[in-house]
């Protein structure tokens, strides 16, 4: 194949991106440049351009390449190529629309969902490479209008979601109260200190999925569970300024988040079925504090589902019937090796599994973490496109039967939720919460 | 801090049950118990959104829809945040606060307890509520929130500006200040963080960010004159005034007063700075190389580092001795004048030392039971509940208070009973 | 010619030598001390227990899913890069120079094998050549400098063939094989070809925090 099918790709103008375009020299765009590599940058970035023998074996890792006919425009190293290698070859002397091209690139065309180091035979981290571009981006403040508007947030009120001091406690204590309908002396403990479990979420769910914190308290409440939840900020546990390379607003919030869990002296912090937010608790953000293991055990949903089942502090009433078919996070399989307890978890709680492949480490990513369906609107069809192999690879287990997809994590659902539709799949997407709530023996029911 | 030399001292012990309460709610939530250690509260659920607040056994006569956040001042006024038919408002001692509000959070006291700060939200606009009287001026949002330590002044982030919709030009222009006693400051900033509070409360300071990159402490509105790549939370000198803060300079932590670098060591994190009392040391909690955490005294680092974490450093009275939990292994002990604790416990209270500075004692839980631990001995006798001990000013007695057995008990111990 | 052929082997080779080994070490010094200044977290997550099982399974043929997903170029390239390895070093010519010079000696290949591992290593090159034309993905990232590092892989094994089964010139095929070992040498810890000593490493590493860290796999 000479040429990819989709060379003439619409020219998308993203306002975050226009603004920061504006008025940009190539002067500043230089010194930028060359301040990241020669001040924040250091072996990991010199080594893995000095090493990579530009083989392309990366690029068949790329969901993004797979779907767009294996144009090699969206191979990892190609993505490489269209931007660090040309601003290194270039001692950062790049134009504005060179720079308006690598935005796109870093934060469009990337998931930094890390299935490519798994490809490459030298273990180059190619997500960490388009983070550099991305920390490139945020300092010459060309970053995407969305999820720069959702790390202003973050910054503001220590939150995604814009969420307001007061309609946090107050959803929490909402939910409580629609809770004992259905469970008369159910809690949601606020800033109960020395409780076992503090348990965060991220921002959209007080904003739009209160549901889910319902479901959470039915759970830990039916479980028996000594928790907690903080009225204080440090309650979201998410994280986009960590994908806009914002890192100093994402050390802000990632303090937070860990001193409150300190502050009320929980063991550990048992977190909603979120990626991303793992990714920046148990990983990313602790390190640019400089705590090399997360200073409290930060427990993913599927972790502690997994033990509310094999302890039996949770019993299944009756299995759910539907067959199911599992989605693997990148941030919580490749980021965190939960593939086995999520599949444990899902036979334990339902009649029929049915595997779709690649699976586990393996999986291709939803196309919408890694801070791109943050991006908002304006990349919403491109980032739909971007991932028509994950739709083969669904109707692939459809057809051997899975009518329902397990995705635990709040990208991944929302992600799969746009290609679901734009494939015309007609699947039903639901967290691990949905069915352990749905399908759990409650004692007061 | 209250003064505590009115408390009864007398060695012995008061008992109070506590687990009995159960059979008369429908549920009884987790107890506080007030700092002379008289009286043990929690929130009881009485029927179907029917909540109150039982002290010693008794129910006050009030019941609310909802009541939350049960804290006793340092004057040992008892505080909850209740709501009323929609509204909310805070109660003492069983009286509701006259004003009512759309909702209020964040309780707040002055050392003494005399006075009670909370913020408050009222028709979709943010004040603090001080005694019950709201600021004058409303804002559009409102975080950080601080109150003097005599409790005559209250201050927070405030947002004076709206910043539109997905408006990230606006946004950066700068929408945020602060407010004390209601007043905001002239000067806008991108964003305004973590406040502090001069000792009288007349000054007052902030980290602040100018756009997305250009980070400083502002004080009384003016930002200092050099900015760094991130700052953290501002204190000011007890006896000098001077504001003092963690700041990033390429790459590393250091501390900075009014805008210069006073410590020549650099940090691959600093942040938590406190002066001693006396005002002659300052102390923070540092990590030297990365993974590992002391503290630093003047700039010093200890040699003892713990590999995960350390919080609530505290130094004694006379500013000489410095102690903090530490989390090494992933097991808490305390960290004392460069020294660990041999203990390994599952978690830890901050470190509380005696008037003279002598002995040093807290919390600890180990297999779902607390104790007490002195000096790193552990003091028989496990607990389902303990709350700091607390010494007498001559440091000869303890106050230790916890519950054994579903029965609160109140006991006055010598120094000598304790350690024997 | 001779004495051509007396400073290409004597004095050359050794300054060949001393830059291939020095060139090494100073690279890997520069590595350790730019991870030490900027990077020091690295230390702390590197595992040899996860680096080396993710080093082993990259080192076997067909143990990584991308090696199953190429058959042909895995087999090339595990030839290719045996051989590449493995024929000078146990050739015998080589061998009896090594005696000579050091005294030291090694068991060497019978001539045969060695001329086929030749082979093998010229098929390998030329593989890679057409690979990198004719694969769009590989082609897209493939600048000048691809070709000449080929080349330079690629020249003393030529000139090495040609000059052993005496095909024509030897004597200045003796030296250009030399040359070329020599530029090779001295090229590898310059060039991308620094893969030798930075693959291990980078492996290592990913393979230490896909292990230790992340608890999954990483081949």
């Amino acid at each position: 194949m000479a040429q990819p099918t989709q060379s003439e790709a619409k020219q998308i103008v993203d306002p975050g991106i226009e603004k920061g375009a504006a008025g940009l020299t190539e002067d500043r765009i230089q010194a930028v440049i060359n301040h990241v590599i020669q001040n924040e940058t250091g072996a990991r970035l010199k080594v893995y351009v000095d090493t990579c023998v530009h083989c392309g074996l990366c690029s068949e890792a790329c969901h993004y390449y797979l779907s767009h006919d294996k144009d090699p425009r969206y191979s990892p190293v190609g993505k490489v190529k269209q931007t660090l290698w040309e601003m290194l070859r270039r001692n950062g002397r790049v134009s504005v629309d060179f720079m308006r091209r690598a935005a796109e690139i870093a934060h469009t065309e990337c998931n930094l969902c890390k299935r490519c180091a798994m490809y490459c035979p030298f273990g180059i981290d190619i997500a960490y490479l388009m983070l550099v571009v991305r920390r490139i981006v945020h300092l010459l403040g060309m970053t995407p209008q969305y999820i720069q508007d959702t790390a202003h947030s973050h910054a503001a009120v220590c939150n995604q979601m814009w969420v307001k001091p007061d309609e946090w406690p107050d959803t929490l204590q909402w939910q409580e109260e629609e809770a004992r309908g259905e469970m008369p002396t159910l809690r949601i403990p606020l800033e109960k200190e020395g409780a076992d479990i503090m348990y965060s979420v991220i921002g959209p769910e007080p904003k739009f999925q209160a549901q889910l914190i319902y479901q959470a308290a039915v759970i830990m409440n039916a479980a028996g569970a000594d928790w907690t939840m903080p009225a204080t900020a440090g309650w979201d546990n998410s994280d986009m300024a960590m994908f806009t390379g914002d890192n100093e607003v994402m050390g802000r919030i990632k303090r937070d988040h860990y001193e409150t869990a300190a502050r009320l002296r929980v063991k550990r912090i048992v977190m909603g079925e979120c990626g991303h937010a793992f990714r920046s608790v148990y990983d990313v953000g602790n390190r640019w504090l400089g705590w090399r293991i997360p200073p409290i055990p930060i427990i993913h949903a599927i972790e502690f589902y997994h033990e509310l089942i094999t302890s039996g502090k949770i019993r299944v009433a009756k299995k759910f019937q539907t067959p199911v078919t599992i989605h693997d996070p990148c941030n919580v399989v490749r980021g965190g090796g939960l593939h086995h307890m999520a599949r444990e978890l899902a036979h334990a709680l339902c009649e029929e599994v049915v595997e779709m492949y690649p699976n586990c480490e393996h999986n291709y990513c939803c196309c919408a973490g890694g801070g791109v369906i943050n991006c908002g609107p304006p990349w919403k069809s491109k980032r739909i496109e971007g991932n028509r192999i994950k739709a083969d690879q669904l109707a692939d287990a459809k057809i051997r039967g899975a009518k329902v997809l397990i995705a635990p994590c709040h990208n991944c659902h929302s992600g799969l939720e746009d290609i679901n539709h734009a494939y015309g799949l007609g699947m039903e997407i639901k967290f691990f919460g949905d069915i352990l709530y749905e399908v759990m023996e409650k004692p007061e029911a | 801090m209250a003064d505590v030399s009115g408390w009864d001292w007398e060695i012995g012990t008061k008992t109070m049950p506590f687990d009995a309460w159960k059979a008369d709610f429908a549920w009884v939530e987790e107890p506080y118990v007030s700092p002379d250690g008289e009286r043990i509260a929690a929130v009881v659920n009485i029927d179907e959104a029917q909540f109150s607040v039982c002290v010693n056994g008794q129910a006050w006569e009030t019941v609310f829809d909802k009541a939350w956040y049960l804290r006793f001042a340092p004057d040992g006024r008892l505080c909850v945040l209740v709501s009323e038919d929609g509204e909310w408002t805070v109660a003492v001692d069983g009286e509701t606060w006259p004003e009512r509000y759309g909702y209020v959070w964040n309780t707040l006291f002055s050392a003494d307890g005399a006075h009670i700060a909370v913020a408050a939200q009222q028709d979709m606009q943010y004040a603090m509520a001080l005694d019950g009287v709201m600021w004058e001026n409303r804002f559009l949002n409102m975080t950080h929130y601080v109150l003097s330590e005599d409790g005559r002044h209250s201050a927070g982030t405030v947002q004076v500006k709206e910043t539109g919709e997905a408006d990230i030009a606006r946004f950066q222009a700068g929408c945020f200040s602060a407010a004390l006693d209601g007043e905001a400051w002239d000067s806008v900033f991108t964003n305004v963080w973590h406040l502090a509070l001069s000792a009288d409360g007349s000054r007052l300071a902030a980290e602040v960010r100018r756009g997305l990159y250009d980070y400083t402490i502002a004080v009384d509105g003016r930002p200092w004159d050099r900015s760094f790549s991130s700052v953290w939370h501002p204190i000011f000198h007890p006896v000098s005034g001077v504001v003092i803060a963690p700041v990033r300079l390429d790459g590393k932590w250091t501390l900075a007063a009014d805008g210069e670098p006073i410590w020549t060591q650099r940090f691959v994190q600093a942040w938590h700075q406190q002066v001693s009392p006396d005002g002659r040391r300052l102390g923070a909690i540092v990590s030297p190389r990365y993974g590992y955490w002391t503290l630093a005294v003047d700039g010093n680092p200890w040699r003892t580092a713990v590999n995960e974490m350390l919080i609530d450093l505290r130094f004694s009275p006379d500013g000489r001795r410095l102690a903090a939990a530490a989390k090494h292994d992933g097991r808490w002990t305390l960290l004392v004048d460069d020294r660990l604790w041999d203990l390994r416990l599952d978690q830890i209270r901050p470190p509380v030392f005696s008037p003279d500075g002598r002995l040093v004692a807290t919390v600890v839980e180990t297999g779902g039971r607390f104790g007490l631990a002195v000096d790193g001995r552990l003091i028989p006798g496990t607990y389902e509940a303990l709350w700091q001990p607390v010494f007498s000013p001559d440091g000869d007695r303890v106050l230790v208070r916890g519950i054994a057995d579903g029965i609160y008990r109140r006991q006055v111990l010598t120094t000598a009973q304790l350690l024997a | 010619m001779h004495t051509i052929y007396e400073w290409v082997a004597g004095p050359l080779t050794w300054i060949a030598f001393l830059i291939f080994f020095g060139g090494l070490l100073y690279r890997l010094v520069r590595l350790v001390t730019l991870v030490r200044r900027k990077e020091p977290f690295i230390f702390t997550y590197m595992s040899l227990k996860y680096g080396l099982r993710s080093i082993l399974h990259w080192s076997l043929p067909f143990g990584t899913v991308n090696w199953r997903l190429h058959p042909v170029l895995t087999i090339v390239t595990f030839a290719f890069h045996i051989c590449l390895l493995a024929a000078p070093i146990f050739l015998m010519a080589h061998a009896i120079l090594f005696k000579e010079a050091w005294g030291v000696g090694w068991p060497s290949l019978p001539d045969a094998v060695a001329d086929g591992m030749t082979v093998v290593v010229i098929a390998g090159a030329i593989f890679f050549l057409v690979r990198r034309i004719v694969r769009p993905e590989v082609r897209f990232v493939t600048s000048a400098s691809d070709y000449v590092l080929l080349a330079i892989v690629a020249a003393p094994f030529v000139t090495g063939f040609i000059a052993y089964h005496q095909f024509f010139a030897y004597r200045w095929m003796l030296v250009a094989h030399m040359v070329s070992g020599q530029i090779m040498l001295v090229a590898i810890p310059f060039t991308r070809l620094a893969h030798m000593l930075f693959a291990p490493l980078t492996r290592a590493y990913m393979g230490s925090e896909f292990g230790g860290v992340r608890r999954a796999i990483d081949w």
